[in-house]
């Protein structure tokens, strides 16, 4: 493992499933009456979010409570920042206080590499979502529910998700869990396909790994997950596409659709939905849909990355099974 | 004044030549030449070019001397060779009228390290709403022939074609910065495959093809001739290359930057690397090089954009963008023109000091080395190799993307009118 987590794109396959199989140790601690462990005692996080994402912070703050850490939490509203400090006075500030690792969350694309790579601390730095760039602990989350659900809870450990067909649809251009999956996905042995308007899809997309089409109901019949990604009305504004009723016609997943889709395969949303834009109430409240999973499993993903980075090499938990990829 | 003979220099490239100057002039060239009175300088195995011309150079005052003034920026001029630079009208206020132009006129004429011709910008403040008052501009002591909103494009096609053909009548010539705005809000660095891997905001060539590709119709339809500033795409070079088949009075110019850098270094987030127009493709660069070899872009002009370290020491999004080049220029040009075969030093010298006098009418300047012609003179050691230093700058500002990188070539001496304004590569 590194001593950050910037992308997705960092993680080797042997990271991610070692990340995805110390998540489902952390999982179990969620099932005891006292969902605590002491591995970050002493040890101070700081949550540091430029951007408004009550659930990402949430998240992060029940992860790092579970593992016994200090935690400070530092949005942008109402700081120094508003007055116009600077992010590496930010951060410089807050390392003065003895912190141990930050979770940085960003409007600007880079923001967190350059805080782990400017020389301006020394924490551990946590990517929380930067931009358009990468949002890596939600790819971890949605990989670790697509091996849950597609391989398995016990049978999943040790495994990635090679040959599994999974398709990304919506607001490709400016979606970093679109970038972080890609990424991820692919690195775990998996077949990503995306599905958006064109005007959706950045140019540059070819060198990325994975297929793109225009043509949902083409892809559907074929996938073992659909990942809808939330679609601002805004971008209508832009031009992006011509009405709300116009892209849920094309793009939206509906129950017709979802009947299209094998039967094992599950439909994924990274959230907040916006429930008749692109995904209706039908499909959003199916059984087959993953959203609160996706949010139980984000609080497992954060613990077992936090306890990666900052725990050392001691087992997190002690009474099961070691960790590590012990197969192929 | 006094005599100085340069002994033994490769004058443009050239047989080893002497070169006597007296007074401001150069009084004679040629072999085994006296050196009686005059002060010598050993100048075996460097080559001798008239002095450099940049028609692109951002001096920051007034408004924003934090980062440049006249002072710095001449004298960073003159430590890469430079005996005139051309200082771009985004100031603050904006050289859109006599007064300011004078202003940065006369300073660089009181501090004398390099003669300094304002560009006037082309609408007030830089709007591209209303016309500067460019007559006045041209009257003043200022004398602008050179009319540019660099730093935004003159994107009203009807402001444009107005002010092609205003200055006509004084013979002047407006300078684009090709940028489409709409094509390019929220810009960030060039759009391709590291655009959308680093998911930062595309600035697509075809924003800058589209306003050139323009600008050259609307100069053929009015009959005037328009300069095109730091082009940077492949198909920017196949548009002016076509524009010049057709006989349509446009002229080019590359900054060094865009020679040698590509928009692979954005993958750091260093916000050293960020810069407009953006560093390109690999692809782009090497049309680029070839374009400048062939003549279908006639200058390199450096875009010289000092900013303060805390305009840097930031995100990307947050950062400036502009990179400090008086003082690499001529290195990277040797790096990627002359070392690489594709032109020799009288083309550097065609290129630096020659075509951009005459695109700017910048009299005394870009002059042949010989007898009678004014002495600005700029002498390299070209075997020199060396990192780049920053904090070895005469700039105010440290913004250099070639920090620690190995660029060969160095200027040892430069004289302004007979003056040495650099000697052994200490200013004077």
């Amino acid at each position: 493992m590194q001593r950050h987590l910037i992308s997705a794109a960092d993680l080797t396959r042997d990271d991610a499933v070692l990340i995805l199989d110390t998540a489902e140790e952390m999982a179990r601690v969620a099932d005891r009456p006292i969902k605590k462990l002491p591995t970050l005692r002493g040890r101070t996080v700081v949550n540091l979010f430029f951007e408004d994402s009550t659930r990402t912070r949430i998240s992060f703050e029940a992860a790092e409570k579970r593992l016994s850490a200090d935690v400070i939490n530092f949005t942008a509203k109402g700081s120094s920042v508003s007055k116009g400090e600077s992010l590496k006075d930010t951060a410089q500030t807050l390392e003065a206080m003895g912190v141990d690792a930050v979770v940085i969350r960003h409007g600007a694309s880079g923001a967190p590499y350059r805080l782990a790579n400017s020389g301006w601390i020394d924490a551990a730095v946590i990517n929380a979502g930067d931009g358009t760039h990468q949002h890596p602990t939600q790819a971890l989350l949605d990989a670790f529910t697509m091996r849950r659900r597609l391989v398995g809870r016990d049978a999943g450990l040790g495994q990635d998700l090679a040959g599994k067909r999974i398709t990304l649809v919506g607001d490709v251009l400016h979606s970093r869990v679109a970038r972080s999956n890609v990424d991820l996905l692919h690195t775990l042995g998996a077949e990503v396909t995306l599905v958006a308007p064109p005007t959706l899809v950045p140019v540059g997309v070819e060198r990325w790994p994975c297929e793109v089409s225009y043509d949902l109901d083409a892809v559907l019949p074929k996938s073992d997950a659909v990942m809808m990604l939330r679609v601002q009305r805004e971008r209508m504004n832009a031009a992006f596409f011509p009405t709300e009723r116009e892209y849920s016609r094309r793009y939206g997943l509906d129950g017709d659709r979802m009947a299209r889709m094998p039967e094992h395969a599950i439909v994924m949303h990274p959230g907040p939905m916006v429930r008749g834009m692109e995904i209706t109430a039908e499909v959003a409240d199916s059984d087959r849909c993953t959203v609160v999973e996706q949010v139980a499993n984000g609080v497992s993903i954060r613990m077992a990355v936090l306890y990666l980075l900052l725990g050392g090499n001691e087992p997190a938990v002690t009474h099961t099974r070691p960790t590590g990829s012990e197969e192929k | 004044m006094s005599k100085i003979l340069i002994r033994g220099a490769k004058v443009l490239g050239g047989e080893a030549q002497d070169v006597l100057i007296d007074g401001q002039t150069i009084a004679e060239v040629g072999v085994g030449l006296s050196d009686e009175g005059a002060e010598v300088v050993e100048a075996a195995g460097k080559v001798l070019l008239p002095g450099l011309v940049d028609l692109h150079t951002h001096l920051r005052e007034p408004g924003r001397e934090d980062s440049e003034t006249v002072l710095t920026g001449t004298r960073a001029a003159a430590s890469g060779g430079y005996t005139a630079v051309f200082a771009m009208a985004n100031t603050f206020p904006v050289a859109d009228t006599a007064g300011v132009v004078e202003q940065v006129y006369r300073l660089g004429q009181e501090h004398g390290y390099c003669d300094v011709q304002p560009i006037g910008a082309v609408t007030v403040g830089l709007e591209g709403k209303k016309l500067a008052e460019l007559g006045a501009m041209h009257e003043s002591a200022a004398g602008v022939t050179v009319f540019s909103d660099d730093g935004k494009c003159v994107d009203d096609a009807v402001i444009m074609r107005r002010a092609l053909e205003y200055v006509k009548a004084f013979g002047g010539v407006v300078a684009q910065h090709a940028q489409e705005p709409r094509l390019t809000e929220g810009a960030q660095m060039n759009e391709g495959v590291v655009s959308a891997e680093l998911g930062l905001g595309g600035w697509p060539a075809v924003a800058e093809e589209s306003i050139i590709a323009r600008d050259v119709l609307l100069a053929e339809h009015v009959g005037s001739r328009v300069h095109i500033c730091h082009l940077s795409t492949a198909g920017s070079v196949e548009i002016v290359r076509w524009a010049k088949s057709r006989g349509i009075d446009v002229t080019a110019e590359v900054t060094p930057h865009h020679l040698l850098l590509t928009d692979e270094l954005v993958r750091s987030y260093n916000p050293v690397y960020k810069v407009n127009p953006p560093l390109r493709t690999e692809r782009d660069v090497l049309a680029l090089r070839e374009a400048l070899a062939d003549g279908t872009i006639d200058i390199v002009a450096t875009d010289h954009a000092p900013h303060p370290h805390e305009d840097k020491d930031c995100e990307w999004a947050a950062a400036a963008m502009g990179m400090v080049g008086l003082e690499t220029a001529l290195s990277v040009v040797q790096e990627t023109m002359v070392d690489t075969g594709l032109i020799n030093w009288a083309g550097v010298a065609d290129r630096m000091s020659v075509k951009p006098a005459q695109i700017g009418q910048a009299t005394g300047h870009g002059r042949p080395v010989s007898a009678g012609e004014p002495a600005n003179l700029t002498l390299v050691d070209t075997e020199y190799r060396g990192s780049v230093d920053p904090a070895g700058f005469a700039s105010r500002s440290r913004n250099t993307p070639y920090e620690g990188r190995e660029l060969p070539g160095r200027v040892t001496h430069t004289w302004l009118r007979g003056k040495a304004t650099l000697v052994d590569g200490k200013l004077t």
